[in-house]
């Protein structure tokens, strides 16, 4: 262990439920997610003085924390990048809490992605703005390459040709989600597993992806409370100890369309993520016991697999079609359901998922839990954690 | 009587009340829009040496005071649960008028408006006429009589307004209606000469003018030798799939599916994403030899696209 690896623990969390139109403005969300993981802490939103979220989040701090009364902040901070922002805002959480500057630091991300503004609709008619981003569009819409599933395909279609892997490959990694969510009263799709039929009779959305490899939209609000680990261990829950965080952009970075590597079937971002991540935490691929990896969309979840060591390139289809995913398997994931199954919140209900397995409590709990390595967005400059049991 | 009939004499939008009442900023903003010089509409003094009390606004912006803005109100719509504009616009819809032109708009000034006065107006159909055939399509001309009043009740202005709603004329077979704009690519300093180049039908690849080394896309800097100097390569416009989609949801209006776009790499070495074109998507295979065509898409938008190198089997 090194650096602030095992100074922060993540002490609470709480989300609202996952709906398709919550009906309330996503300020309230954000509130009532923040409250009920400040409750879940044992704690009161006063003793709150630090927040991060995402840069695409529309809650800004102020208006969070003056109505959820927390009172004096003395950091903010925000993430840039999507998704990949997720594990990136508890990187920012413990690296204060481990430095002095903050005390009790919420994450949080809440939106009416369903019912207001859908990512997936893509970028064709967003109001041009001549920035590098903007103009990073440019060599994309007009020729009708528009939406994040597009942008995917692009990696899953050249990934399919290298590596053999065949749209069942992806397909299974839905099954397992769907599986999994089939047993979470919190998952959209409770009671509703899908068969690897299904998956292949699902509508074409951009070949190679068919319906059934995207994640869902979702309205909701998920956050987190983050703790130094000795504070945490006075809470009501067992820590869920932060022995790992850490962000990466690779070379070459695009968001979503890095096209122009030399090889585009890997995310060297990834490889990045994880190496600071073993590293950091003095623990390995061996070590891991669960892993909830982003799955916004199917074909992206294979090269994590082999990023971070738990196979080698190209091996990651044999490794899914080993039932190595499911709980009985070598690495349990997504035990929540996912972001196909559960709720898209950007990732962020995917650590809540981390938390419990590390508190024990998962609808889907695997045995003996110890560590487990949560990823975030990919295709963009993305981050990860490992949490694990208090030692 | 006929649906249509029934609806003379009926009221289509209950008395509403302006947002704002006559205020001297709305005056400005309008007369500075119809370039209105008059000064009894801005200056005071003005006013009164032509024997008025004070400003005026101009008579023909009456309308603008009972105007609602563009966002939606709270209760949806602002409309006091009034159902019979609704009812009519159904109506309407439901026979295939469903487009709209003002033809005639008639008004009767009572008295000029003064700063704070609060307007209301009230809309009640006067007739609808039987369907007629117009250079637009066949429709029914919907004339309706707005009553603005002031905050005593008393009619300011009436108005008698005329929509034709009609069925838009099927464009002939041989004249297809014009397809939805491309979106259009954010031009600014880093890629305009790209874009400028494609114009010409002319598919450049930056180049490092310190190093020699291609890139794109395309940006301000080398990563290689860090020069800000660089000119433009000419592609001979050979290269091959290195990856592709076949795109099926969702649809923009512009394009024509199933889409396929690819990554193509250039024989130079760069790549780029570009649509493949007289191909169809089950032949399309990664490695592919492709050549360079240009689309025209739209006025000032040409797009360099791919199609299949000419007597080469895949």
């Amino acid at each position: 262990m090194s650096g602030f690896s095992g100074a922060a623990a993540i002490a609470g969390i709480g989300a609202t439920e996952f709906s398709k139109d919550s009906g309330r403005s996503e300020l309230r969300l954000a509130c009532e997610a923040v409250l009920a993981a400040v409750a879940d802490a044992g704690l009161k939103p006063s003793d709150v003085d630090g927040m991060v979220t995402f840069t695409a989040d529309t809650n800004a701090e102020i208006h969070v924390a003056r109505a959820t009364g927390m009172g004096d902040l003395t950091f903010f901070s925000r993430i840039p990048h999507g998704g990949g922002a997720a594990c990136g805002t508890v990187q920012q959480a413990a690296l204060a809490v481990a430095s002095g500057v903050a005390g009790v630091v919420v994450c949080y991300r809440a939106f009416n992605e369903r019912s207001g503004v859908r990512y997936g609709l893509g970028q064709a008619d967003s109001p041009a703005e001549t920035g590098a981003d903007g103009a990073a569009y440019a060599w994309l819409t007009p020729f009708g390459l528009t939406t994040p599933a597009q942008w995917v395909a692009m990696f899953a279609r050249r990934y399919m040709h290298e590596y053999g892997a065949t749209s069942e490959d992806f397909g299974r990694v839905a099954v397992v989600d769907r599986k999994h969510a089939a047993a979470n009263p919190a998952a959209w799709f409770y009671r509703r597993p899908i068969t690897l039929e299904d998956h292949q009779a699902s509508r074409w959305i951009a070949e190679p992806l068919h319906l059934l490899d995207c994640c869902q939209e979702t309205d909701g609000g998920q956050a987190l409370v983050v703790v130094s680990a000795e504070r945490a261990r006075d809470l009501p829950h067992p820590p869920a100890v932060i022995l790992g965080a850490a962000q990466g952009s690779g070379d070459d970075q695009h968001m979503m369309t890095s096209y122009y590597r030399p090889r585009i079937t890997g995310i060297p971002e990834m490889g990045l993520v994880g190496r600071q991540l073993y590293a950091q935490s003095g623990l390995g691929p061996a070590d891991m016991d669960a892993a909830i990896l982003y799955d916004h969309f199917t074909p992206l979840v294979l090269p994590q697999l082999e990023e971070l060591g738990f196979c080698a390139p190209g091996e990651a289809k044999d490794f899914i079609a080993e039932g190595s995913l499911e709980l009985g398997g070598r690495l349990p994931f997504n035990t929540h359901g996912g972001q196909l199954g559960e709720a898209y919140l950007h990732g962020m209900n995917g650590i809540a998922e981390a938390v419990r397995l590390v508190r024990g409590t998962s609808v889907n709990q695997p045995e003996g839990v110890r560590n487990v390595i949560v990823t975030a967005g990919t295709g963009v400059p993305t981050s990860g954690l490992v949490l694990g049991t208090d030692r | 009587m006929t649906a249509y009939e029934e609806f003379a004499g009926r009221e289509i939008l209950p008395p509403q009340e302006g947002p704002d009442p006559v205020n001297v900023p709305m005056i400005r903003h309008w007369a500075e829009a119809m370039g209105d010089r008059n000064p009894i509409y801005l200056d005071e003094d003005a006013a009164r040496a032509t024997g008025r009390p004070g400003i005026v606004a101009p008579a023909s912006m009456i309308q603008a005071w009972t105007m609602r803005g563009y966002a939606p109100a709270p209760d949806g719509g602002g409309t006091g649960g009034a159902s019979g504009a609704e009812e009519l616009y159904a109506l309407l819809e439901k026979d295939g008028y469903t487009s709209v032109v003002a033809t005639d708009s008639e008004f009767e000034f009572h008295r000029e408006l003064v700063v704070g006065d609060r307007v209301s107006v009230r809309e009640v159909v006067e007739s609808i006429s039987p369907e007629k055939s117009t250079a637009l399509g066949a429709g029914r001309f919907v004339t309706t009589v707005r009553t603005y009043t002031d905050q005593d009740g008393e009619v300011v202005a009436v108005q008698r307004w005329r929509l034709l709603w009609f069925r838009p004329k099927a464009s002939p077979s041989s004249e297809q209606a014009p397809k939805a704009s491309r979106p259009r690519p954010v031009i600014n300093r880093d890629n305009a000469f790209w874009f400028e180049a494609a114009r010409a039908h002319r598919l450049v690849i930056q180049r490092c003018a310190g190093c020699g080394t291609l890139r794109h896309p395309p940006g301000p800097c080398c990563p290689h030798c860090g020069s800000f100097e660089w000119d433009a390569a000419e592609a001979s416009g050979r290269g091959q799939v290195y990856s592709f989609v076949v795109n099926h949801h969702p649809r923009h209006p512009a394009f024509d599916y199933p889409l396929i776009v690819a990554v193509v790499e250039l024989e130079e070495g760069t790549r780029l994403v570009t649509d493949l074109v007289g191909v169809a998507p089950g032949e399309v295979e990664i490695g592919m030899p492709v050549v360079l065509d240009w689309l025209d898409a739209d006025p000032g938008l040409s797009l360099p696209v791919f199609r299949p190198q000419p007597g080469v089997a895949s």
